[in-house]
């Protein structure tokens, strides 16, 4: 991503922001609350027109005003920190939507890979069931697999536990370190430091519309050089 | 057991204070004669036919034109910013005048026009306008349930790669009828008693055929029979409105009834 810019109204979120993300990176964005990190990944997944700027994926500027978002879409998954599910369909149903409707798969082969993808999630007692069926935890680790199945090349994660109740963060957590030894190319908002550090490559620190500081989880969280970096993470530390 | 109480205590109070009043005979010979109802409630049955028949071919009509309108109106590209237009316009003229005045403004005006048999039928033309005015009033309940089912609903969709079509039809279309359905039987259940509107430009309804019979026999009592032939439908529609009403209330609020 280059100098991307989006504004809601006269609000400038991202402000000429630039973001490198390698095939098979696992890249955590930090930062205080309002700091864009949603505005960031929804740009990402065209979900929101850029103002300025290019987005580059797999060797195209996908930004282009006018460009076909959905082909895009489909090589991105993306998950909400409310879930999301559709409450009007099961568990199943909702996995294999998209690959049915989207993909073309034909349905018996797509609830065989998503039952094998629900077994291993911790999930293949669930796949008759209903969104609200399910705990916080369950809906979430689903809206995870019903991401996969459409088998995106990078993934999108939007501060998934912050809706859970504590116990229920560890098994969602688990799933995105299953989903790390897949070689999966993850971006996640988060405001679990910790579980950044464990599980990132990269951590990218975003304050007044721009990356701030960029590095390895051992140079951020242990020494990071910015002052405004280093202010964020004590507050957060001392909770 | 208060309820019950209060209810018999009314319903005593009525029973005896209304054949007391002064004129109560007189009402009672016009208005409750029995043999008067025994020798027209059968014609008012059949006549009441039409009015079902009316009633069955404009529902799916409704139902399909207002959907039209709802999913134009809702919809964001802006291709279709004309019809948008021409749907807000057609809702607010259709909505802003009463039914009656476009069932005669319809139903005289167009056999007016002079055409063939049997396009020249006040029937079907007053029927076309009772359609055409409860599209509207349906299509702003789909519309309102539209607008009801979450804007992250439609961003998930289109996270999966679902087109705007593909999002509408399988993501926000089944969420939104689901939750109209009960203020949607309320519009059914007035459009079954405004059928017999269309009766005031001349087809022979139940509504009509009441007012022949009264003025047949004198009476006002094929009145009430008719009034007791519409009950008959409409209060376990409205019943049935009511209890989808409780169970979707229950169902929204998060006690799980299965
Ligand atoms: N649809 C929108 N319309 C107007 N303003 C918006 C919209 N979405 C986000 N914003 C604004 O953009 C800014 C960044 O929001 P964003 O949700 O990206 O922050 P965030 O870093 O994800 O915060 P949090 O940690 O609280 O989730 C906020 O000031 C917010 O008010
Ligand atoms: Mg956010």
């Amino acid at each position: 991503m280059q100098k991307v810019v989006k504004s809601f109204g006269a609000n400038t979120v991202l402000n000429a922001l630039d973001l490198d993300i390698a095939k098979g990176e696992i890249v955590s964005l930090i930062g205080p609350s309002g700091s864009g990190k949603s505005t960031l990944l929804r740009c990402i997944n065209l979900l929101e027109p850029i103002d300025d700027g290019e987005i580059w994926f797999g060797g195209i500027d996908i930004s282009v005003p006018g460009y076909d978002p959905n082909p895009v879409r489909r090589r991105i998954g993306m998950v909400f920190q409310s879930y999301n599910l559709f409450p009007h369909m099961s568990v199943m149903e909702n996995i294999c939507l998209a690959p049915v409707r989207v993909l073309g798969r034909k349905a018996n082969d797509t609830k065989a890979q998503a039952l094998a993808l629900l077994e291993q999630f911790g999930l293949a007692d669930k796949a008759k069931s209903y969104p609200d069926q399910l705990s916080g935890g369950q809906q979430q680790r689903v809206a995870i697999v019903r991401a996969l199945t459409i088998e995106p090349e990078v993934l999108l994660l939007d501060e998934i536990t912050s809706a859970l109740d504590p116990e229920l963060v560890g098994e969602v957590l688990d799933a995105v370190r299953n989903l790390r030894n897949t070689g999966m190319t993850v971006v996640l908002a988060t405001h679990e430091m910790s579980f950044a550090r464990e599980i990132s490559d990269t951590v990218c620190m975003l304050d007044g519309g721009v990356i701030i500081e960029k590095g390895s989880p051992e140079s951020i969280f242990t020494n990071a050089t910015n002052p405004r970096t280093r202010q964020f993470l004590s507050r957060v530390n001392s909770r | 057991m208060i309820a019950t109480v209060s209810t018999l205590a009314v319903a005593i109070t009525l029973i005896v204070a209304i054949p007391k009043m002064p004129r109560w005979d007189r009402v009672k010979k016009s208005f409750f004669n029995g043999e008067v109802l025994g020798e027209t409630f059968p014609k008012l049955l059949d006549a009441f036919v039409l009015d079902i028949k009316i009633f069955l071919w404009s529902v799916p009509i409704i139902l399909f034109i207002a959907m039209l309108v709802a999913v134009t109106r809702n919809s964001r590209s802006p291709a279709l910013f004309p019809l948008r237009i021409l749907a807000v316009v057609y809702v607010d003229v259709m909505r802003g005048v009463p039914v009656l005045l476009w069932i005669y403004l319809i139903g005289f005006g167009v056999p007016g026009l002079g055409l063939e048999r049997p396009w020249n039928s006040p029937l079907l033309w007053g029927t076309v306008a009772l359609v055409l005015t409860y599209a509207t009033y349906v299509s702003e309940v789909f519309r309102a349930g539209i607008e009801s089912v979450h804007e992250s609903q439609r961003a998930a969709a289109r996270s999966l790669g679902l087109s705007n079509a593909q999002t509408m039809r399988h993501v926000v279309l089944p969420q939104a009828v689901r939750r109209v359905i009960p203020p949607l039987m309320n519009d059914m259940v007035s459009l079954q008693k405004d059928v017999a509107l269309v009766s005031l430009i001349g087809p022979i309804e139940i509504l009509r055929q009441a007012g022949i019979d009264k003025s047949k026999f004198a009476s006002f009592t094929p009145y009430v029979g008719a009034a007791i032939i519409f009950l008959a439908i409409t209060i376990p529609m409205t019943r049935t409105t009511d209890w989808l009403l409780e169970r979707e209330r229950r169902r929204t609020s998060g006690t799980r009834v299965s």
